[in-house]
């Protein structure tokens, strides 16, 4: 199996190019992590990030023949030939496969990610009915690999501003859970024209998403909750 | 060479669950605390936990820590500590609720509850009916609980150096632990970060083995670090291998199925476990589980064209049940093997997955080493907790749902010490340049240029020796020719080379950093385990098929130059009576 895998090292200098792998055996059920794995063998300089095998750490989001996703739970046998294999895009470029996530981590950690409560903590657990529990399914699964942030035009066009779906994901979960005592402050954090309303729904993040989340309808229903607030 | 330093109160080598935990306790103690993570702190691999996370909150049935203790204890195969093990079921119901007030999605039940599962070795009235001890979030608490305990990390400010890999531990002439030197994966350059106190929390090391269900991460760096320290590892011949992984592949499939009532069967289709152990069938302790499969594909009732794997079956749950509450398996089912389990049952073989042994610590998280006539003299500034760490409450078994459990208690606990440490020692001691010269000699050895073996070539030979020299089922001489195999391989590591040279995220020099941490962990494993002539726990001698308590009710201490040395169990628990030594039967 023929790949083509885009390569750049900052220490050699040069422009960086697509370089040419051939895989001979390929065996049915193979990821395409295993893949760049056998390339690598081929030639250690290859570089990209990895570790579950997956699908649950979000390490190796890479774009694969344009679409982003997850190298480990890639079937080879889905993957039309050449298989050309980019670093996620918008981000910039540390080695090969390996971008700059900082910038995206920095959005998830504007939005506070964290739980909030004013209250004492009652000595045993927060009650919370399974039906406001099940209003977390769909974005606690989040695993933070920005294949969804990668895949937002809005996001390339404003990445400082927009926040993107990923965070926007989580800010949802965190106003949606029946626990949290700062949905206010969540709420107003969010306002203004860039940082929630640059969702144009194009919905690149839900096709892309390798746990099948929904950002734009996380993104739909903060939209709906500014609007009741302010009415 | 000028080496840049960074200073903090406490340093946390490992951003999975044990370290996050502590991290979190230090923060919110007012100790500036620096976590060291060679991966963004979520895709450490306590994210992979998926069953959940026992304590006796008594929910769904009645129950109690003390219950809790004794089967923590007979899953041992009495070869747990038990002041450990009082200490970790004890506080097990405080830290789950305070990972709920932390944000945890755990699972609800009606009452509005936190939901909680059947797991293996779990029992009511010490030894009785089946117990309900499990608190999950879904088939997914690993990741409900790390991606938790990371975001109050964010709220707490904790100083995070993601992607920096830890290569050795500066250790002073007087044995004083000084924090670390490490490498920015970026970039290529070392840092040295200074601490009063260290806390190793790197996990375990799976990826010894050639089908785990670890994460390519999981190379045991931390106890590997410890051994190069002169620090021996405990009780490594104990190596859990799970019942259920998926067959020829590894990929996890929690016991939580067979919890939420899954069973296995054999090419005859029989529920197999019936025979081996009449009361808890599916639900007896792993290594029973392990040995019960391996056992049926042996004697040629294994299932598929090879025969050589079971099924485990679940479609008689109903498609609600498992998507409500096993979401993940089946994903994972359908992603590698194309099948739906609410359809078809899952192929699974026995597959590495758990170190029970590691860095000896008492339950306060200090690392403790033998010094003369004492088997336990704390090593000043040092802690470890979770899988690198043995204290030991898996003992010779660790009971699934305990280990999440583990980085919980023993993290926090960890932490609490060291803010007791902090209080008495209010500067950090001198650092000597000479303390950093060993990890620096590290780095540089892998500048070496020429021909020599890949590093993949040494790490494809060590994992397949250790699947065929140190599964579930030794023999001496199998052993044997193990120890001689991974010595061979040690010495033709010395003389490998990476052909990649350069500073930026250099990923072959990481690996091949990581691989002579496996491959001294790899060594300890197959030497203690060639070293105890007896069953116990997950170390079953088809040559020495009976536990001996009167030889062996002891612990390994392995240390880096290959000899072994042994200590007391601690059978004493704190507060209540002791559990001797009994017939394990499920």
């Amino acid at each position: 199996m023929k790949f083509k895998i885009y390569r750049y090292n900052p220490e050699q200098g040069g422009k960086p190019g697509l370089q040419d792998f051939e895989i001979a055996a390929v065996q049915p059920g193979m990821m395409l992590l295993e893949a760049l794995l056998k390339c690598k063998d081929q030639d250690e300089s290859l570089t990209f990030r990895r570790s579950c095998g997956e699908g649950v750490c979000g390490s190796d989001a890479v774009n694969i023949n344009g679409v982003n996703g997850l190298a480990c739970i890639t079937p080879l046998a889905d993957l039309k030939e050449p298989v050309v294999i980019r670093p996620l895009p918008g981000r910039p470029i540390i080695r090969d496969l390996v971008v700059d996530l900082s910038g995206f981590y920095q959005q998830y950690r504007t939005i506070k990610p964290y739980l909030t409560l004013y209250e004492p903590e009652p000595e045993v657990e927060i009650l919370q009915s399974p039906e406001e529990r099940d209003q977390l399914d769909g974005l606690y699964e989040c695993i933070l690999c920005a294949c969804c942030s990668t895949a937002c035009p809005s996001f390339w066009w404003n990445p400082e501003k927009f926040l993107g779906p990923a965070a926007l994901l989580q800010a949802w979960r965190f106003i949606a859970d029946s626990r949290d005592q700062a949905t206010d402050e969540r709420l107003a954090a969010l306002e203004g024209p860039y940082r929630v309303f640059r969702c144009h729904t194009i919905m690149n993040c839900v096709d892309v998403c390798p746990k099948g989340l929904n950002p734009t309808q996380a993104i739909g229903r903060i939209k709906m909750r500014m609007l009741k607030q302010s009415l | 060479m000028k080496l840049t330093s960074r200073k903090f109160d406490a340093l946390i080598i490992g951003a999975g669950g044990g370290g996050l935990r502590a991290a979190l306790q230090l923060a919110q103690g007012d100790a500036s605390v620096a976590v060291v993570s060679k991966v963004f702190p979520t895709r450490s691999h306590t994210v992979a936990a998926q069953g959940g996370v026992n304590a006796a909150l008594a929910n769904v049935t009645e129950d109690n820590w003390h219950w809790h203790m004794f089967d923590t204890i007979k899953g041992s195969d009495y070869l747990g500590d038990q002041d450990a093990i009082e200490y970790m079921c004890r506080a097990a119901s405080r830290v789950v609720y305070e990972l709920e007030h932390s944000g945890v999605p755990f699972s609800r039940l009606e009452s509005g509850k936190i939901y909680q599962r059947a797991f293996g070795g779990q029992s009511r009235n010490f030894g009785g009916e089946q117990a309900t001890r499990t608190c999950a979030a879904a088939d997914r608490t690993g990741h409900a609980i790390l991606h938790s305990l990371y975001q109050q990390n964010i709220r707490a400010k904790t100083h995070f150096f993601d992607e920096y890999f830890a290569i050795d531990l500066i250790i002073d002439k007087q044995g004083y632990v000084l924090g670390a030197v490490v490498m920015e994966i970026e970039s290529g350059e070392i840092l040295v970060i200074e601490a009063k106190a260290t806390l190793i929390a790197t996990g375990g090391a799976g990826q010894i083995y050639r089908t785990t269900t670890n994460a390519l991460i999981n190379t045991g760096d931390g106890m590997a670090m410890a051994l190069r320290a002169n620090i021996p590892l405990q009780d490594m011949e104990f190596f859990q291998f799970h019942p259920t992984g998926i067959a020829g592949k590894g990929m996890l499939i929690t016991e939580g199925v067979r919890g939420e009532g899954g069973y296995l069967v054999n090419a005859d289709n029989e529920r197999f476990m019936e025979r081996y152990a009449p009361k808890a069938k599916d639900l007896a302790s792993r290594d029973v589980v392990s040995r019960a499969i391996s056992i049926e594909v042996r004697e040629g009732r294994g299932c598929g064209p090879e025969k050589d794997h079971v099924m485990l079956k679940i479609d008689h749950l109903g498609s609600e049940v498992i998507k409500k509450r096993l979401p993940g398996i089946r994903d994972t089912s359908m992603t590698f093997l194309k099948i739906d389990p609410i359809l078809n049952p899952i192929p699974v073989y026995p597959t590495a997955h758990y170190t029970m042994g590691g860095i000896p610590t008492n339950r306060y998280g200090q690392v403790v080493i033998p010094v003369r006539d004492t088997p336990e003299e704390a090593v000043p500034g040092l802690y470890a907790a979770g899988e690198c760490a043995c204290v030991s409450v898996h003992g010779a078994n660790r009971l699934g749902g305990n280990s999440l459990l583990d980085i919980l208690v023993f993290g926090r606990a960890a932490a609490n010490h060291i803010i007791q440490f902090l209080a008495e020692t209010r500067y950090h001691r001198p650092l000597e340049e000479s303390c950093v010269e060993q990890a620096l000699q590290r780095v540089a050895r892998w500048d070496k240029k020429g021909s020599g073996e890949s590093v993949n070539q040494i790490k494809d030979e060590l994992k397949r020796v250790m699947e065929a020299h140190c599964g579930v089922f030794r023999v001496d001489d199998v052993l044997r020719e193990g120890v001689k195999k991974v010595e061979a391989l040690a010495i033709r590591l010395q003389d490998a080379v990476i052909k990649d040279h350069s500073k930026i995220f250099n990923t072959a020099r990481i690996e091949a950093m990581e691989l002579e941490n496996l491959m001294d962990i790899a060594k300890a494993t197959v030497v203690s385990a060639q070293a105890r002539t007896e069953s116990r726990g997950a170390h079953s001698r088809i040559d020495f098929t009976e536990r001996d308590d009167k030889h062996w009710l002891k612990h390994s201490l392995y240390f880096i130059d290959g000899h072994l040395d042994y200590k007391p169990v601690r059978t004493k628990p704190i507060t209540v009576e002791s559990f001797p030594p009994k017939a394990r039967i499920y």
